[in-house]
């Protein structure tokens, strides 16, 4: 997928957004292949940090590569996927190849920060958002 | 190779469909043949290692696979929902050459493999031929 993706607050739509997902499916299963975005993401966030999570099985550490530039996050890797090394296909779902995915986060992070763990085939990469994009609380004085 | 009599095996039960809104997800599965054994292997990210349990009960094979929710925090707020996360099932209707006695299976990064070695009546016998 070519475009980047800009996470939003999506809660007021999160119908409608399944509802398009779904749609998005039947296209591709009716063009004959995935269109959605791979790897596929969860993103939260919690508190001063931002949390993305993916799925991928089989992954290596080296053949991941993580970048952080302002507020974007991109994932390049490859997907080994399963070696038929002379052996005859019955069935073939996993994916491989090459992807590259870029997020736009809603603030900029301090990639300074940023750390990432693969276990059991789930990367889960911590972004701290810098320090002036950070939400601050404004005492109000009493004009007097 | 001699595959034709293995063409049944590790036919799903339970669709290719991944429908990430049941309660239980479908694994992405390769299904492979050599001339000793049918290799099945699974994409499960997340699960444990202890959390496997792979059946064998006339002639269908079940993999299951727990996955302990994820940990994000009390006061997380969702940005982007992409997946579900929950436990794995999928069940194959095996072949009749298959020695299930021999199945094995292992466990690493997320993806499940098992082995299924066929019958020794399902190999690819190469015959010699002497010379008179």
């Amino acid at each position: 997928m070519m475009f980047p993706t800009v996470v939003f607050d999506r809660a007021p739509f999160a119908n409608l957004h399944r509802q398009f997902g779904r749609l998005i499916d039947e296209i591709g299963d009716f063009a004959g292949g995935p269109v959605r975005p791979f790897p596929a993401m969860n993103v939260w966030e919690d508190g001063e940090t931002f949390r993305v999570e993916a799925e991928l099985p089989g992954m290596k550490l080296e053949d991941l590569e993580i970048v952080v530039v302002g507020p974007e996050l991109t994932l390049k890797g490859r997907m080994t996927g399963t070696s038929a090394e002379g052996r005859v296909i019955h069935r073939h779902e996993r994916r491989s190849g090459e992807f590259s995915r870029t997020l736009t986060l809603p603030t900029d992070v301090n990639a300074e920060g940023v750390e990432a763990t693969l276990r059991d085939g789930v990367l889960n990469i911590s972004l701290p958002k810098t320090a002036a994009s950070r939400a601050r609380r404004i005492p109000v004085r009493a004009a007097n | 190779m001699n595959t034709q009599n293995m063409n049944e095996c590790c036919t799903p039960v339970t669709p290719a469909t991944s429908k990430r809104d049941q309660v239980r997800y479908t694994p992405t599965v390769d299904v492979l043949e050599s001339d000793s054994e049918v290799t099945l292997v699974a994409e499960v990210p997340g699960a444990a290692a202890d959390g496997f349990d792979v059946q064998v009960d006339k002639g269908v094979l079940t993999l299951n696979a727990r996955v302990t929710p994820r940990d994000v925090g009390r006061n997380a707020r969702f940005l982007l929902r992409e997946y579900g996360v929950g436990d794995y099932a999928r069940s194959f209707r095996m072949g009749d050459g298959i020695d299930t006695e021999a199945i094995t299976a292992e466990y690493a990064a997320g993806v499940l493999t098992v082995h299924l070695p066929k019958r020794d009546t399902a190999r690819t016998k190469k015959i010699s031929v002497r010379a008179n």
